[in-house]
C-alpha cells in the first residue's frame, strides 16, 4: 500500500471535523469532571455518613468499571427507562462522569494537604462552612492541583475515540467511515495519530510549564 | 465570682482512653486577665480549644457571656449545640494560635479585614480603615500588603493577633503564642499583648510557657497538671510562694531551664 499525499488531502476536511468534536466533548467532558469531580470530593468529606458513604459508593462503583461499558448504558440502555440522550451529550456524560472519579481524588488528596490550621483559624473566624471552602479552603487546595487535573484532562483527550461507539461523529469515528468506504486505512489512522499528537506535545509542554507555576504555593 | 463572663461547670473531655479534662470547674470575671501554666499534656490548651469549639465536651456545661456554649434550651431542658447556636457563640471569642495560622493566599490586610466583611456584613471601606488602624497597632501597618510568607514569625504573630481583634470579640485565647518564634521575637508580640492589656477590658485567656510574661500580665493563675487544677491564685503567690508540691516541683524544672520567673 503506497502513500498518498492526494488521498490525505482530500479527507482532510471531514477528518479535522472529527477532530472539532474530539476537542468539544473533552472540554465539555473536562468542565463537567472538574465540577462533579469536585462535588464527590467535598461529599465525600462530609460528617453525615448519610451522604458521604453513599456518594463514596458511587464513586467507586463508576471508576471499577470500564468507560465503555457506562457509555453504551448511557446511550443504548437509557432509551429503554425513557431517557433518550443525543450521542454527545452521551458522551460527555460519560466522560465527565468517569473522569470525575478519578478528579475527586486530586481534589480529596489537595483538601488534605491544606493544614488543619487553616480549618480552625477559618473557624476562630466565625467563617460558616461555604465562606471556609470559598475563601479558606479552596484557594489555597486548588492550584498545586491545576497540573494532576490537567493531567487527567489530556488522558481524557485520548480516550475520546470510545465515543466512536455511541455514533459520535468525532476524529476516530469519521477516520473509520473514510476506510470503511475506500477501503484505504493508512492514510486516515496515520491522520488520527498526527492530530492526535498535534495536542497532546504541546499539552504537556503546558502541563510541564504549570507544574512549575502552580507546584507550590506561599505556604506560612 | 458574682458576675463571670465565662462559667465552667464540671467539664471532662477524653481523647479516646485519655482523659485530659476531667470534672473541671472555674469561673472567668469579665476584663480578667487569666494565665494557664502547667505541663505539657495538663489539658490547658485543651480548655481553649473546647471554648473555641475547636473540641466538643465529653461531659459538664460551659457558659459564655451567660449563654450556654456547648448546648442550647430545648422543650424546658437543654439540648447539645447545633451548628447555628455554635456560629452565635463563636462571635463572643477570638484565638490566636501557636502556629499563627494566618490565611498565607491572602496579603496582610485581608487577612485582618476579611472575616469582619464575612461574619459581620462590615462594609468594605469600614473593614479596611479599622483593619489599618489595628495593624498599625500592632506594629504592622507598613506591611499591610505583605503576604504572610514574606513575615518572619513574630510579625505573623501580630498579625494573627489584628485579625482576632478585628471581630471585637469579647474574650480572647492566646494558645502559646509565642511558643513557636525564635527567642529575638518573642519579645515585640508580648509588648502588643501587654499594650492590649493595659488599653483594653478585654478578657484574656493564656495559655503560656513564659512564667515571666503570665507574671506580669495575670491577674490570676492556675496551675494545671493531669487534666485539673493544682493551685490557684494572684500571679505574686503562684510564682513565688507556691502552696502545693507539684507547683513547686514544675516551677523548679521551668527555673532550671532558664527562666526568670
Amino acid at each position: 500500500m503506497e502513500w498518498s499525499w492526494q488521498f490525505v488531502e482530500e479527507i482532510l476536511p471531514d477528518l479535522f471535523r472529527g477532530f472539532l468534536v474530539t476537542i468539544e466533548a473533552t472540554i465539555l467532558g473536562s468542565i463537567v469532571a472538574a465540577i462533579l469531580g469536585l462535588v464527590f470530593a467535598i461529599l465525600r468529606r462530609s460528617d453525615n455518613r448519610l451522604i458521604s458513604r453513599p456518594v463514596g459508593f458511587i464513586v467507586e462503583f463508576i471508576r471499577g468499571t470500564p468507560l465503555l461499558v457506562q457509555l453504551y448504558f448511557l446511550f443504548y440502555v437509557l432509551p429503554d427507562v425513557g431517557i433518550v440522550l443525543a450521542p454527545l451529550v452521551a458522551g460527555v456524560i460519560g466522560l465527565g462522569l468517569h473522569y470525575a472519579t478519578y478528579t475527586s481524588e486530586v481534589y480529596r488528596a489537595g483538601i488534605n494537604n491544606v493544614p488543619r490550621g487553616q480549618w480552625e483559624a477559618a473557624k476562630a473566624a466565625n467563617l460558616s462552612s461555604f465562606q471556609t471552602w470559598r475563601y479558606v479552603i479552596l484557594p489555597q487546595a486548588l492550584p498545586p492541583m491545576i497540573p494532576a487535573l490537567a493531567n487527567y484532562f489530556i488522558a481524557m483527550f485520548k480516550e475520546t475515540p470510545l465515543l466512536a461507539a455511541i455514533t459520535v461523529l468525532e476524529l476516530m469515528n469519521e477516520a473509520k467511515s473514510i476506510a470503511n468506504y475506500t477501503y484505504r486505512y493508512i492514510e486516515p489512522m496515520t491522520m488520527v495519530g498526527v492530530f492526535f499528537l498535534a495536542v497532546s506535545i504541546p499539552s504537556v509542554v503546558v502541563l510541564r510549564w504549570m507544574e512549575r507555576r502552580f507546584g507550590r504555593i506561599g505556604q506560612e | 465570682m458574682p458576675d463571670a463572663i465565662i462559667e465552667i461547670d464540671k467539664v471532662s473531655k477524653r481523647f479516646g482512653q485519655l482523659e485530659v479534662l476531667k470534672d473541671l470547674t472555674f469561673n472567668v470575671a469579665p476584663g480578667e486577665k487569666l494565665a494557664l501554666i502547667g505541663p505539657s499534656g495538663s489539658g490547658k490548651t485543651t480548655i481553649l480549644r473546647i471554648l473555641m469549639t475547636l473540641e466538643q465536651i465529653n461531659g459538664g456545661h460551659i457558659k459564655v457571656d451567660g449563654e450556654q456554649l456547648w448546648h442550647m434550651p430545648a422543650n424546658g431542658g437543654l439540648a447539645p449545640a447545633n451548628e447555628a447556636h455554635l456560629h452565635r457563640m463563636r462571635a463572643k471569642i477570638g484565638m490566636v494560635f501557636q502556629l499563627f495560622n494566618l490565611f498565607p493566599h491572602m496579603t496582610v490586610l485581608r487577612n485582618v479585614m476579611l472575616p469582619p466583611i464575612l461574619t459581620q456584613g462590615v462594609r468594605k471601606e469600614d473593614a479596611e480603615a479599622r483593619a489599618m488602624e489595628l495593624l498599625d497597632m500592632v506594629g504592622m501597618a507598613e506591611k499591610a500588603t505583605a503576604k504572610p510568607a514574606q513575615l518572619s514569625g513574630g510579625q505573623k504573630q501580630r498579625v494573627a493577633i489584628a485579625r482576632a481583634l478585628a471581630l471585637q470579640p469579647k474574650v480572647m485565647l492566646f494558645d502559646e503564642v509565642t511558643s513557636a518564634l525564635d527567642p529575638e521575637l518573642v519579645e515585640e508580640v508580648l509588648n502588643v499583648m501587654r499594650r492590649l492589656a493595659e488599653e483594653t477590658d478585654m478578657t484574656m485567656l493564656l495559655v503560656t510557657h513564659e512564667m515571666s510574661f503570665a507574671h506580669d500580665f495575670a491577674d490570676r493563675v492556675l496551675f494545671f497538671d493531669g487534666g485539673r487544677i493544682v493551685e490557684e491564685g494572684p500571679p505574686d503567690q503562684i510564682f513565688t510562694n507556691p502552696r502545693e508540691e507539684r507547683t513547686q516541683g514544675f516551677l523548679k524544672k521551668v527555673i532550671a531551664a532558664g527562666q526568670r520567673i
